[in-house]
Parts: structure tokens; sequence; C-alpha cells
């Protein structure tokens, strides 16, 4: 118990602080008409690589300065967040929902449906993920569906392999075989008693994934291959900030601080909350 | 009278052909308890699991039949059999630690199955689980209805699996090994918890364990399995007073004795081993699976 309790403590400043941060990143990017304090497209070729505010040269209203063609970089991060959510959110579900639900089959009734749904996910796992993205998006056409389609379709494999997993050791279990016993049906037992016991490693490993989406999602518009070259989205003010690293570093640092401070927090978060669910360390 | 639980000339065989029960014929009369003494390894908790439909996927009936008051479950089809299984039987199993879902509240994880499966309205299932729970003497039938499997000890959760094996009334309940995983001291209540109960519902139970001692206090006819065969059985009374089968005379004498506790222990002796795994080889050499 003592230990139980040390440990939630030991957690609860990773959780708020990754909570924190996600909270804060999806209410800018909720409210990111309201709160951004430019037109994130507006472009003044007047005010082109201003830098972040408290260095000299800085214009109020421009807090982290501007990029090469005068667009105001926060402005930019804020709206460029929407489509980091919406795809982190919508693609991992995708992934996770597909991923789980196979795995749970191929790890509880095992036999042929294991054989066949394991030998997918090798073959599946064999090709490199961003490569794969990559040819997906090609032949899907660029677009946020078809962004959110690839990495559904790439990244099931994760969720079905340690699903699967947990399923397989879950079904050993002795409850299970008095379900089995006392005349419960093969589905309700399946989703009755075994899914409530494999879903920390679901919600942990879905948190994980939105972290993965938002770097696929970045990774796809670096090169060019995500949403159109309008919308501002992460990657793309990476990859025009890589460009302009000697005149302007902001326009590449800022988005990449803000890339891996969502991806560490959706990380954490996941691992704060399957300590949280896991009811025998709760 | 008709036997709650007959089981006639059963045989399985692992996919290598290697056989793990050789035609088993046993069975417990309504209200008796059988208890099924064996080496680890010898068939035991086979035979339980054949009788309650869950054996191993690689397992295989090849010869014999199953009836549960008289209706023999390989004529029936699975789902039938699986209704007439879950209705007339349950099962108190070996580790309390695994036997209850981790991620459920007691309560509902007790009525689910009489509301579920047998129909009970909720209000007569939390009644009946609230009488078990008392006849288990749960002293607070309110905390642990509301707790997870986790926060109550070893003790208390086989009590739990005991009152739910009672709770649907089955007329044969099979107790695998159900003291083996506790501490000695709660070992004995639970022996007399399912002494008790079994009395007043006056249910069956095939008791399978390795404990003479448990054989000795708790059931009124003894099976004894050597290597999936069954070498003797008798009235536990007289299978303590003369054993017949040289290997239940080694296994009496290999019990450590409270009255000598600095002698050695003794194993069974090899030359009884030797002969009884000679007799089986010779058996199993003429023997063919009389169907399938």
């Amino acid at each position: 118990m003592d230990e139980a309790r040390i440990a939630r403590r030991g957690l609860s400043p990773r959780l708020w602080l990754a909570g924190g941060w996600l909270v804060l990143a999806l209410l800018a990017a909720i409210f990111a008409p309201l709160i951004a304090p430019q037109d994130p497209l507006a472009q003044d070729l007047m005010l082109e690589r201003l830098p972040p505010f408290w260095l000299d040269g800085a214009e109020p209203g421009y807090w982290l300065g501007t990029d090469s063609l005068g667009r105001d970089l926060l402005s930019r991060l804020i709206f460029g967040g929407r489509i980091a959510f919406i795809v982190a959110f919508a693609a991992a579900t995708s992934a996770c929902v597909l991923g789980s639900a196979l795995g749970l089959i191929a790890g509880y009734f095992g036999g042929w449906a294991d054989r066949i749904i394991s030998r997918i996910v090798d073959v599946w796992m064999a090709f490199p993920p961003v490569l794969f993205a990559i040819l997906l998006v090609a032949v899907l056409g660029t677009g946020l569906s078809s962004v959110i389609l690839a990495i559904a379709i790439i990244d099931w494999t994760r969720f079905c392999r340690v699903i699967r997993a947990e399923a397989m050791s879950q079904a050993r279990m002795d409850y299970v075989e008095s379900a089995r016993i006392a005349g419960y049906g093969r589905i309700g037992i399946m989703l009755r008693e075994v899914l409530p016991n494999v879903l920390p490693s679901v919600v942990a490993l879905l948190s994980l994934e939105m972290g993965i989406a938002v770097i696929v999602e970045a990774i796809l518009s670096f090169v060019n291959l995500s949403i159109s070259t309008d919308d501002p989205t992460w990657g793309s003010i990476i990859a025009e900030g890589r460009l302009s690293i000697h005149q302007a570093w902001w326009v590449l640092v800022f988005p990449l601080i803000t890339l891996i401070l969502t991806v560490l927090s959706f990380s954490q978060f996941g691992e704060a909350l399957k300590a949280r669910f896991d009811p025998v360390l709760r | 009278m008709e036997p709650c639980l007959d089981i006639r000339s059963l045989s399985a065989v692992l996919p290598n052909g290697q056989r793990v029960l050789r035609s088993v014929s046993l069975s417990v009369q309504p209200g008796e308890v059988r208890a099924l003494v064996g080496e680890s390894g010898a068939g035991k908790t086979m035979i339980g699991k054949a009788v309650l439909g869950v054996l191993p996927k690689s397992v295989r009936i090849v010869e014999g039949e199953m009836l549960i008051e008289g209706e023999d479950l390989g004529r029936l089809d699975a789902k039938a059999r699986r209704t007439l299984i879950g209705a007339r039987t349950a099962l108190i199993p070996q580790d309390p630690l695994t036997a209850l879902n981790p991620s459920r509240r007691i309560g509902p994880q007790m009525t689910d199955r009489l509301v579920r499966i047998l129909g009970w309205s909720g209000a007569r299932a939390d009644q009946r689980i609230r009488q078990l729970l008392d006849e288990v003497h749960i002293r607070d039938p309110e905390r642990v209805l509301k707790s997870y499997p986790h926060e109550l000890s070893g003790g208390m959760r086989q009590r739990v699996l005991i009152a739910a094996a009672f709770a649907a009334e089955p007329r044969l309940i099979v107790a695998d090994e159900p003291t083996t995983a506790l501490d000695v001291t709660v070992q004995k209540q639970i022996l007399r918890l399912i002494a008790q109960l079994q009395r007043d519902h006056g249910t069956a139970i095939l008791f399978v364990t390795h404990d003479l001692g448990v054989v000795a206090k708790i059931s009124q006819k003894v099976s004894v399995l050597y290597a999936g065969k069954v070498v003797e059985e008798a009235e536990t009374a007289r299978l303590f007073a003369a054993p017949q089968h040289a290997y239940t005379q080694a296994l009496i004498a290999a019990t450590p004795r409270y009255t000598d506790p600095y002698a050695s222990l003794k194993p069974v002796d090899e030359s009884v081993l030797a002969g009884l795994t000679a007799e089986i080889a010779a058996a199993d050499k003429d023997w063919r699976p009389s169907h399938g």
C-alpha cells in the first residue's frame, strides 16, 4: 500500500506537467482564431525575419518573431497545432481500434486467427515505416485524411502485437476458465473478462501513438507530402526554418521545441495513465 | 441411485500419441465427496478439466463417456453441453490469486453469473450472494463486495470463490487442490468450510488433491491415480486401514507423521514404481481406442 502511494506521488508531477502542456496546446489549437496574435498566412515583406521579443529589433505583437516571408511564427505554431492534434487523435484512435481488435482476437482465440493475424503483422513490420508512409501518401494523394489513413494503416501493428501478448497471458488465467465453465460465450468472455484487463496497456499505447502520429505528420509535411502548402503545420515550419537557420534560428528552434514537448508529453501522459488505470498498482 | 458424475473408461492423448488418461472410470454419488489423489502429473487436474469441458486444446479425448446426472456430455452439442455444465457444476480453483478478474469488483463479479447465465433477478442474486458470504464467515460483506480482488487476502479470496461456487446450487463441484496455494493455518479453515457447505447443501464434490491428510478429513471415497490410471479405489476409511495396491501402500507410508517429526522422509519405493510403469506399458501396447 505504502509503496503504491509513494509511486503515485512520484508520478504526479509527471502527470501534471505532461497533462498541463497538452491541455495548454490543445486549448490554443481549438481557440486558435481567437488567441493567435496575427493572421498566420499574412505575408509582409517589411516585417521579414523579425527576432523573438527579447532580442533587439523585435516588433510588439510578433512574440516569437517572423519567418522569411514576414509571417508571425507564434500564430503559425498555434494554427499548426490544430493539424497536429487532429492527426494525433484521429490517426492514433484509428490505429488503436484496428490494432487492438485484431490483437485481442489473435491473443484470445489463438489457433488460425492468431496465425493469420501474426503473419500479417510480421509482413507489415518488414516495411520501413517512414518510407511506407511516404509511399502511401504518394498513392492516396496529399491531404489531411490521407495522412490520417496512412498513419493508421502503418501503426496498427504496434497495438496488435502488444495487445495480442497481453490477451494471451490473460486468457490463460483461471478467471477466464471459470467464466467458460459458468457458460459465458467466447465473445462475451473476450469483451467482458479479457478486454478490461488489457485496457491499461491500450490507453498507454494510445497516448504514445498520438506522439508518434505528431512526429509522422511533421515528417510528412517536412517532405511536403502532408497538407496543402498554405496551411501551417509544424513540419512545414521546420522545413522552412531549416533553410534560414543562419539568418533566423528561431524559425527552426521554436517549432522543434513545440514538437518535442508535445511528443514527450504524450508518452509521459500515457505512462502515468497506465499506472492510474492498473487495478493492481492503483 | 443415479450417480451425479459418472466417468466411464475415459482416455485422452496428447498430439504425440502419449496417453495422459488411461481408461479412467469413477463415479460420484449425489452428496458424496470423492477424492482424487495422486502425484503431480498423474492427471488428476486433467480429469477435473475434462468434466468441466475446459481441457487444453492439445489434449484429445479418444474414448469413454462422461455423464452428469445421467446426461451423456458426448451426446450433447457444444452449446447444450456448455449450458448443462454451467448450470449443474462449479469449480473451486487452485489459485485464488488468478481465479478472480482483477479489474472487476467482487460483488458484480459474483452476481453477474447468476443474473446473466441463470436469469435470476438482480435483487435475488444479491441476496443469495450475501447469504453465501455469511455462510463462509465473511463478517463485512459490504466491504468485500465493493473490493477489488487484490485488496483481499488469499484466504478471503478463497472464501469468496467457495461462496461463488455454491451460489448457484450446483449438483457437482470440482475442487482442484483448493488449499494448495494457502498457508497451512488457513488451509484447515478453508477445508472445514468446504466440508460444512458440502454437508449443508448436499453437493457432490470431486476433490482433487495430492495431500492424503486432506483426503482422510474430507472424503468418503478415494480414487488413487498414477500416470493417468486409477490404480485403486475404495472407501476412505478402508483405503487407509487396508490399502490393497502396492503403490497406495507406499504412498501412505510416505506421508510425513506428526508423531515422529524427526524421521527422514520416505519416497515411494523405486521397485513399486518400476512395477507400475511396466504394468502400464504392457497395457498401452494392447490398447486401441474403442472409437474416435
